[in-house]
């Protein structure tokens, strides 16, 4: 790993190698000592229903029908560490910040909560406290701890069938390709987050089309920010081009008047 | 200078005040609730919900409601259209206690309200709240300036009047330059979320639209309250500046409602406006009941010359702007099974805070001499 610390780092999730068990969810829940959520039924294995402020990581369980039978699709969620995150331009503090290796970090203590952030991301990963008094937004650290004292993300260390692989970026994207090459009959040939919101540190593969699994499809392959940045950018400009024009106004409108007005 | 003379023929209290300060009590008690046990417990927002019906009235809605005060202050200082001077102190009244009740509103609503100078400090400048908190503190700033003549005529500290008043333009450009940026920042607010925003709603030029809107909706409030207290106040109305305004709203109708035309054609949405979703009804009902059927009203010459046909027209426009601000946030976040409904509280503290702009705008009215400078120099 040592060598690689300077390259941002990746993760790839093989949908297709995913057997639905949950040890991301549970090691990912005691590594950031995660409490326990009251949860409901819902007919339905996913559990708890989303992404919470106590819950980082989870396995969404889609059923279908194949043959008669009940089949299920395993879709491992967490924030997807974009490259040029929509959260990090949203936020007015600085909360949150893309850190040169990869994850996206966020600092609790700087955050006023406006939750500007929950409503840019894309994949609407960060979650609130909304039970708590003194809230603090919450999502996956891409283990940020462990991987600066060179250990893997606890999700991806305790995945039995390794359907996680983390790596620099470019690894797990050169790896990502293979597969799809190798196994072109297997693989759909979209490698989600490779340039959604303008790619993501965590990319996706999967047998079945993204769609049926409920992955967003219509987001945007530019980064997120620079939609706001087109407005925000212009500022300088409209402030100087308004102050000229209104004095300007003001100075025609009003001339030979101010003296008689001063009486 | 206007020699002033406290208002004798009305009092503080009338059975209206009462009410309105019991509203204010239920707030305050709503509010308590809020900050003893916490926004989740307060409200019906959640993790699929946000933002709910406190950053849409309060804040979105609350800031274009605003608005009068920075086109009516351009009107009469920039555009030299004296007919207005009379309705100008009114006017960046309600723009004041506007801002200052958008203030209480965002305190109340952010997760930290112990940090809300946190943006002040720690800048980020990529982010459009940022944009905001700055805009919503300079401008409440500038609009305490612009409202500081009554008070120091009150006071008769004549000395920093003609400072103030020697300072008037650069003031009034200020207002005009923080109130455009702030507007428009609304609308950019929502310029990140493409892939969640209905695209009914979703153009790049929010922040223009939001920026026109904030025009119309400004005006038709600025004549609701010449109407208002012209018959709370036992004053006469001003006809010909209802009549101006009217003229106003209705041309900034036209405008908006041609942008956004325009917008969806080229976007190729249009089609969307029809397709019977619960989306296209709620763009339908805002695009008719605020936008073309006021334009109609006040474009007629008899409906604009009459009282009640220009305040229901205001009124429809307000209506037209809140739904505007509502559907843009709340169609970005809801469908597909999430719904949301604001609990008593969230409803409780938002009328609260409406009965407060009331209250102090009745307070000021009546304490310091807000109409009586057009009535001095008449
Ligand atoms: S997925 Fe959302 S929370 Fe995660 S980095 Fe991207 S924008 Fe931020
Ligand atoms: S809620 Fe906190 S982290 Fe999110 S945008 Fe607001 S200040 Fe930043
Ligand atoms: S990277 Fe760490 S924090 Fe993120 S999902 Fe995996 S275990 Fe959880």
């Amino acid at each position: 790993m040592a060598k690689n610390e300077k390259k941002p780092i990746g993760a790839l999730i093989d949908l297709t190698k995913c057997i639905g068990c949950r040890g991301c969810q549970i090691a990912c829940k005691s590594w950031n000592n995660r409490a326990v959520k009251k949860t409901v039924m819902t007919g339905n294995f996913t559990n708890p229903i989303d992404l919470n402020s106590e819950t980082y990581t989870m396995i969404k369980y889609v059923e279908k029908e194949q043959d008669a039978l009940m089949e299920w699709d395993f879709i491992k969620v967490q924030c997807m560490h974009c490259k040029n995150p929509a959260c990090v331009s949203a936020c007015p503090v600085g909360a949150f910040q893309k850190s040169p290796e990869g994850p996206v970090m966020y600092e609790p203590e700087k955050c006023i909560g406006c939750r500007y952030c929950m409503m840019a991301c894309p994949f609407q990963i960060p979650k609130y406290e909304w039970e708590k008094v003194s809230p603090v937004v919450q999502k996956c650290t891409f283990c940020a701890e462990r991987i600066s004292e060179g250990l893997i993300p606890a999700c991806v260390k305790t995945c039995p069938p390794k359907a996680i692989i983390f790596g620099t970026y470019e690894e797990i994207l050169a790896e990502a390709e293979k597969r799809i090459k190798e196994n072109p009959k297997k693989y759909v040939n979209h490698i989600y987050g490779k340039e959604e919101a303008g790619g993501t540190s965590w990319l996706y593969l999967s047998s079945v089309p993204f769609e049926t699994l409920g992955f967003k499809m219509n987001i945007p392959k530019r980064p997120l920010p620079d939609l706001t940045w087109a407005s925000l950018s212009k500022i300088p400009v409209t402030v100087g081009s308004l102050a000229l024009i209104l004095s300007a106004i003001a100075y025609i409108r009003n001339r030979g008047e101010n003296n008689k007005e001063e009486k | 200078m206007a020699a002033y003379k406290e208002r004798k023929n009305v009092s503080f209290f009338s059975r209206g005040t009462m009410i309105l300060l019991i509203l204010l009590g239920i707030a305050a008690f709503a509010a308590l609730y809020r900050f003893t046990y916490g926004l989740g417990a307060a409200t019906d927002m959640s993790d699929k919900v946000p933002w709910g019906l406190w950053v849409a009235f309060d804040v979105l809605a609350g800031v274009a409601l605003a608005a009068g005060g920075f086109g009516i202050t351009a009107a009469v200082y920039i555009f030299n259209m004296k007919k207005y001077k009379p309705i100008a102190r009114p006017a960046i009244l309600t723009a004041f206690i506007g801002y200052l009740i958008v203030i209480i509103g965002l305190v109340i609503d952010i997760g930290q309200p112990t940090r809300f100078w946190h943006p002040l400090v720690m800048w980020q400048h990529k982010s459009i709240m940022f944009e905001v908190v700055w805009c919503i503190s300079l401008y409440t700033t500038v609009l305490a300036i612009e409202f500081t003549p009554p008070v120091l005529e009150r006071l008769r500290w004549t000395g920093l009047l003609k400072i103030i008043k020697f300072f008037t333009y650069p003031i009034v450009i200020a207002g005009i330059i923080l109130s455009f940026l702030h507007q428009s920042s609304l609308g950019a607010f929502f310029l990140i979320m493409p892939s969640k925003l209905n695209a009914l709603w979703y153009s790049p030029i929010m922040p223009q639209m939001f920026y026109i809107s904030a025009i119309a909706v400004g005006l038709s409030m600025v004549s609701i309250e010449s109407i208002v207290s012209a018959w709370a106040f036992k004053r006469e109305y001003e006809p010909g500046i209802i009549k101006g305004l009217g003229k106003g709203v209705a041309i900034t109708l036209l405008v908006y409602l041609v942008v956004k035309i325009a917008d969806l054609i080229v976007r190729g949405k249009f089609s969307m406006v029809f397709d019977g979703s619960t989306a296209s009804r709620f763009y339908l009902i805002e695009i008719f009941m605020g936008v073309i059927i006021p334009m109609i009203l006040l474009s007629t010459q008899k409906i604009r010359e009459s009282i009640g046909g220009t305040f229901i027209s205001a009124m429809l426009v307000v209506g037209g702007v809140l739904m505007n601000r509502f559907n843009t946030n709340f169609f970005s976040q809801v469908g597909n099974g999430v719904s949301y409904f604001p609990t008593w509280r969230e409803f409780a503290i938002t009328i609260g805070l409406v009965s407060l702009g009331i209250i102090l705008y009745r307070l000021a009215v009546i304490f310091l001499p807000v109409f009586e400078e057009a009535e001095a120099e008449h």
